[in-house]
Order: structure tokens, then sequence, then C-alpha cells
């Protein structure tokens, strides 16, 4: 058997190991989705009257749309009806501090490497912890509230601010943007919630971490983050879920809204339940995330590294509306087994002098199939915008897949958009000339993995892009020795 | 420290080595010439456990081991060494991670602890100042952007800087200016030592200049067909290969 033979077999015996259940009780609304289940979330989460009728009105909406058949990726046809669109941890639904919230909650997200505890937590992250459909715990609150920042779950912004999430909900990614995004509007549980106020640069790092429990739950959580004239804030989320034999539906929405010279820097570390070797289970994760900048010279950055999930499926975008604003986005997609993964980003350029940057890294292994699609749009009114796209993508074994589909629509001669795209193999010379000087096989392909994503990792905040390599060197486990 | 006995070794099907014998002792430095496709490369990668050349006959004893059956990174940590004739680009890894690696891959093996950051780039700076590497090489990533002249060097970076028991150095003069070919030699002269061992495959006498052999061998048609000292490489440049052939047809 040649190395590349003996890698992709190997590969195949990674585990996952986030792949525990925990024990508690939760409440669950029945099986399926109408207008009650709507109204019954809604009511649960004591929503603003016009919050109900947004759902509803998203509803409605996605009954009439068809779910997207383009994206090259194949699974059986989604039974809406035996997913259950809302599960909590049976507590109090407002926790005040720490000591509030169930001991198996805390151990489950230390077990996944999130300590709740202020005390434990690294410093300078400060971590909104959500479990299936609720947040559990949001960790440095008050300190954060000094500054005018506000960091909670969603479902509090709706009571504490209801006229900032009424501004902004859905004015990035608008109900009737795609089949999921509908979804999402209507059943929506949580998520978090980020202002940064004008001029503040926030001080430490925000971090999401979702995590799916209960089976045949989906997780549909709504993120919004909006960075007032001149502010600053870098975000993180990361995900996870327990093993599970049938797949699961994770559909979210992410909107990003920057005002003049704003920033915000976006990372995001998926490691959602892949499914096993034989590609039974895992999660399919359908969604969508966006971002605008609206005000002038305002940034906004994408820095994705995708290791799970069964199904990836997401473009995460910046609109560039603002006169000089800037969109990046850097990402690493690793299939492995009979993982599939259909994603890019999206650059709409409408402001004078807008710029963006696309680097995109996937790594496919296994069977598995890696298609990077990605959209830059050049509106008529952005005289002087810029663009350059690199796609990369890299092959181990001869049984895995990689496509590129790039689309380009330029509207105004003065623009420039250059778009590069290579594939490569993990090389037999290589693994060869890293062995001869005493590094393993399985060493040795991270090394040349790791290498090969550095742009993508240089973006990540240090701890993550720590732990990006980590989960990587795990995604590709089990390479020969 | 090496012995070679009755070595075959075949290439897609095709019998490259055709039973090579061969004993090198520790404090030894063993040339092996010969005309293209004799199969000098093919000695060196087989040593080192390349997968693509099939071992069908013989043995291979490394101080004492069963070289044949280690894997190809246990080889390199019991010692053995190949400079590659040329040498592979591995992208966005810097120099300075991949050596800091392998050393510490190579301690761990032999019970040693390892190295910090700041040993190895000690280490790394006082042989790059031999080789008249610049330092910034060590930021760079592994031989992606090098010219030829410094992936050679980089090749005797690392050999000095792992130090290990057994090097094979595969035409490691090919494509290298004089000056370089004397900062490259001197490099293998520092390494050398009565504890070590090492063979060169060449093409040409004049890398023989700068490093002198013990042994010189010739190879054609995959076998040993005439060893001698140092002066039959420069038999071997005056008068090519021809009569060594016919002179080991005629005692056929």
């Amino acid at each position: 058997m040649s190395d590349d033979m003996k890698i992709v077999d190997d590969l195949t015996q990674g585990e996952y190991k986030w792949g525990f259940v925990t024990d508690i009780e939760s409440e669950t609304t029945p099986k399926g989705l109408n207008e009650d289940v709507i109204r019954l979330i809604s009511k649960k989460k004591n929503e603003p009257e016009w919050m109900t009728e947004w759902r509803l009105k998203a509803y409605k909406y996605w009954l009439k749309m068809e779910e997207p058949k383009w994206p090259n990726v194949k699974y059986p046809e989604i039974n809406f009806q035996n997913i259950i669109y809302y599960s909590a941890p049976k507590k109090k639904e407002q926790l005040n501090s720490m000591e509030e919230v169930d001991p198996e909650l805390i151990k489950t997200f230390e077990k996944l490497g999130i300590p709740l505890d202020e005390q434990k937590l690294l410093a300078g992250v400060a971590v909104d912890a959500v479990f299936d459909s609720v947040s559990v715990a949001t960790t440095f609150k008050e300190s954060l509230k000094e500054k005018g920042i506000i960091f909670s779950s969603v479902s509090e912004a709706l009571q504490e601010h209801p006229e900032l999430v009424k501004k902004y909900l859905g004015s990035v990614v608008p109900y009737t943007d795609n089949y999921y995004a509908a979804l999402n509007a209507a059943v929506f549980s949580d998520g978090s919630f980020v202002y940064i106020p004008k001029g503040v640069r926030c001080p430490m790092e925000l971090s999401t971490y979702f995590r799916i429990n209960t089976q045949e739950t989906g997780q549909f959580e709504r993120t919004l983050i909006i960075a007032d004239d001149n502010a600053y804030v870098s975000y993180l989320e990361g995900c996870t879920a327990p093993i599970r034999d049938t797949n699961q539906l994770h559909a979210a929405v992410v909107e990003l809204i920057t005002h003049d010279n704003a920033e915000i820097k976006y990372s995001t570390v998926q490691n959602w339940y892949p499914g096993d070797k034989e590609g039974k289970g895992g999660i399919y994760n359908f969604v969508t995330k966006r971002g605008a900048c609206r005000g002038v010279n305002s940034k906004i950055s994408w820095t994705q590294v995708e290791t799970g999930s069964a199904i990836t499926w997401k473009y995460p975008g910046c609109i560039l509306q603002g006169d000089n604003s800037v969109g990046e986005f850097h990402s690493v997609a690793v299939t492995n087994n009979y993982q599939q993964a259909d994603t890019g980003t999206k650059m709409i350029h409408i402001g004078k002098n807008t710029k963006s940057t696309i680097v995109t890294k996937g790594i496919s292994a296994g069977r598995s199939n890696n298609s990077y699609r990605g959209l830059v749009k050049i509106a008529k009114s952005a005289e002087g915008a810029r663009n350059f796209s690199q796609c990369d993508s890299m092959l181990i074994g001869d049984k895995c897949g990689a496509n590129t589909f790039p689309y380009i629509e330029v509207n105004n001669n003065s623009a420039q958009v250059e778009h590069e795209a290579t594939t490569s193999k993990v090389g037999e010379d290589q693994i060869f000339y890293l062995n001869q000087r005493g590094i393993s096989t399985e060493d040795a392909v991270n090394m040349i993995v790791n290498g090969f994503c550095k742009e993508v990792f240089k973006q990540l905040p240090m701890e993550f892009a720590v732990e990006a390599q980590k989960l990587l060197a795990i995604s590709l486990e089990g390479s020969v020795g | 420290m090496l012995s070679i006995k009755n070595l075959h070794a075949n290439v897609e099907g095709k019998e490259i080595l055709n039973g090579i014998n061969l004993e090198i002792n520790a404090g030894e430095v063993h040339a092996i010439m010969g005309p293209n496709g004799s199969g000098k490369s093919t000695l060196a990668n087989v040593l080192a456990g390349n997968e693509n050349y099939e071992v069908t006959e013989g043995e291979v004893l490394f101080n004492g081991k069963n070289l044949l059956e280690l894997s190809v990174e246990n080889r390199a940590r019991e010692g053995m060494f190949l400079a590659f004739q040329y040498p592979i680009e591995i992208p966005g890894i810097s120099n300075a991670t991949f050596l800091k690696t392998s050393i510490n891959e190579i301690r761990k093996y032999r019970g040693l602890p390892e190295y910090s950051a700041k040993e190895i780039l000690d280490l790394i700076k006082d042989k790059s100042q031999v080789l008249e590497m610049d330092s910034t090489m060590l930021n760079r990533s592994v031989n992606v952007g090098f010219s030829g002249g410094e992936k050679k060097r980089n090749e005797i970076l690392q050999l000095l800087t792992l130090d290990p028991k057994f090097a094979l150095l595969d035409e490691t003069d090919s494509g290298l200016d004089i000056d370089a070919l004397k900062i490259v030699s001197q490099g293998v002269n520092i390494f050398k030592n009565k504890n070590n061992a090492v063979l060169l495959v060449t093409h040409y006498q004049r890398l023989l200049d700068y490093i002198v052999p013990d042994f010189v061998h010739v190879l054609a048609k995959g076998q040993i067909i005439k060893s001698g000292g140092k002066d039959l490489a420069l038999e071997l440049e005056e008068k090519g290969y021809d009569w060594v052939k016919d002179e080991f047809e005629s005692v056929k």
C-alpha cells in the first residue's frame, strides 16, 4: 500500500472527541413546526408583539419557498416536521449569576474546554454559552457594561434593548433572503447580541460557544453584532455536538453591522459532529452569515476554520456600502470521510474604493467533497473597487474531490478583480522528506496541511490559532506511523 | 557501521541494483561513482527507505540492526541521513520549525530531553555561520524560493544540526558553482569524525578534491565493479568508465 493510500485509510480512524451527551432535564416543544410552535417559542421568551409577528411572517414566507438544490452537496430530503424546534435545559429563565447555572451544564462546558467560571477563563475572553436553544451563561458581562458594551443573549437583549434589536435584526439578512434564513427567523431561539458603542474598542475577545445536546433538535441561533462609529470588536464562535446516528440541522443566521470607521473581526472554529466514517449521522450546517459595512472606512473580516459537520453550506459575505470600506474572508475548510462542504463568500461592492480580499484553503481527505463557491460583485456605483481572491485546494488521497466555482460580476470599468486558484496533493515526496528527518507520517501530514493553511491561521487571535491547529491535527488524526 | 550484502532492488518492476556488497566503518568516507543510470541514487534511496524502491534480495545491517525492517523515520532516528539530490519544498513551514521538530523527534526516540526553542536557535545559528547562510532563511518556508545552491546548503545545515551517524550525500555537488561547492564541502568536512561515516554519491571527481574519500567505488549496471583509493577517482576522470567496465567483463 502506498503512503497516500495508508493515510486515506488511517484518516478515517480519527475520532470525534466531543461526542458525549449531557444528561440533563430539558424542556422541549413537540416535534414539528406550525404557527402554534412559533407562538409558543415567542411566548416562552416573553417577546414583544412585533417580534412574534415578524416570526410568523417569516414562517408564512418560508412555507412558500423551496429548499435550494443548487449546492454541490447530496443528502436525503429533510423532514422538517421531525425536528424539535425548541429545547432548553429545565431551570429558571433568567440567571443572575454563575452560581445559578446548573452544575451539569458547567461540567459540560468544562469538558469542552470552556470553563464558565470567570476566574478560570482565559484573561481577555468573554464567553456566551449556548446550550441547545438557549444561552446558559454569559461571562464578564459586568465589566463590559462599564464601557457601555452590551454582550448578552439575544433573548435578553430583546427584553433590555428592544429598540436596538428591532432596528438591526433582519436588516442584513432579511427573512426573505433564503430558505434557511426564513426558517431561522421563524423559529430562532437564541444567540448572542453584541453592541459596541461609539468610539469604544472592546477590551477583550468576545466568544460564543454553541452546543447541541438534545436528540433530534435543530439549533437555530441568531447572532447580531453592531459596531457603532469608530468602534472595534473581535468575536469568536465555537461549536460541537454529541455523536448521534441521525442528522441534526443547524441553521443559524449571523448579521454584522459596522458604522463609520468601525471594525468587526469575526472568527469561527466550527467543529460540529461530522458523522461517522461511513457517513452516518452528523450535523447539517446550513448557515447564513453576512456583514454590512454601512459606514465609510469600516471593515469586516471573516476568518473561519471548518473541520466539522456532515454537510457545510455557507457563504459568509460582506456588503461594502460605505466608501473605502473593506471586506475580508479567510477560510480553512477540512473535509474527511463522507463530509461535504460547499462554502465560500460573497463580496458585494457598492461604495467607492471598496476593497475585498478572499483567501481560502480547502483540504479534502477520505471520500469527501469540498467546493469553494464565491461571488464577487462590483456594482455600477463602486468606482475604484478592488478584489483579490486566492482559492487553494489540497487533496489527500485519490477518492476525494475539490471544486472551485467563482462567480464574478463587474459593472464598473474602473474596478480591478483578480482571481487565483491552485490545486495540489499532499506529495509522497514531501512525506518521504519529512520522514527522512525523523518525523512520523502523521506529523508530516499535519505539518504539510498546517503550512498550507498558515495564511489563514495568522488571522486568528493567538489562543484560537493554537486551538485551530490542534483541531486540524485531530481531524486528520490516525495517519500512518 | 554499515554492512550491505547482496542487495537487489527494483523500481517499477525493473531491477536497478543487482547485488551490491559494501562495508563501511566508522571514520570512513566512501565515494560511489558511475555513469548515469548505474543505480547510484537508487542505492541512496534504498538505504533511506524510499517506498518507490522495492528491495527484492539482500541484507543491510546498520550498527547491528536490520536496516531494511525499519520505517523511514526510524532509520533517520537511528542516525541515517540522506542529503537529497532535489530537496523538497514544504510551503508555510519555516526552516526553524522544521529543524526543531526534526531534532526533537530524533532526541525523543533516543530518550533524550527535547531542546528548547532557544537551544535549537543557538545551534542552528552556530551551524549556519559555517555555511555562510543568511539568518533570515530560518524564517523562510522550507526550501521554498531557495536557489539550487541554497537548497543544497540547507541540506548540509540539516546534516550539521541533526548530527547523524551516517550521511548519504546524493549528488550534493550537482548544480553548485565552485564557491558554493567549497562551502558545502567544508560543511561535510566539519561533520565527519571518527565516530561517523559518509557515503558520497557523485558523478564528478571535482567534489572529491574538497571531500577526500578513503575509498572510491565504481557502480555500473547495479553492481560495484571496481573499488580503490582516492586515486581511482582521478583515473576515472581522465579515462572515463569504459575501461573499468571492460576490465570487469574480462574478469567475469
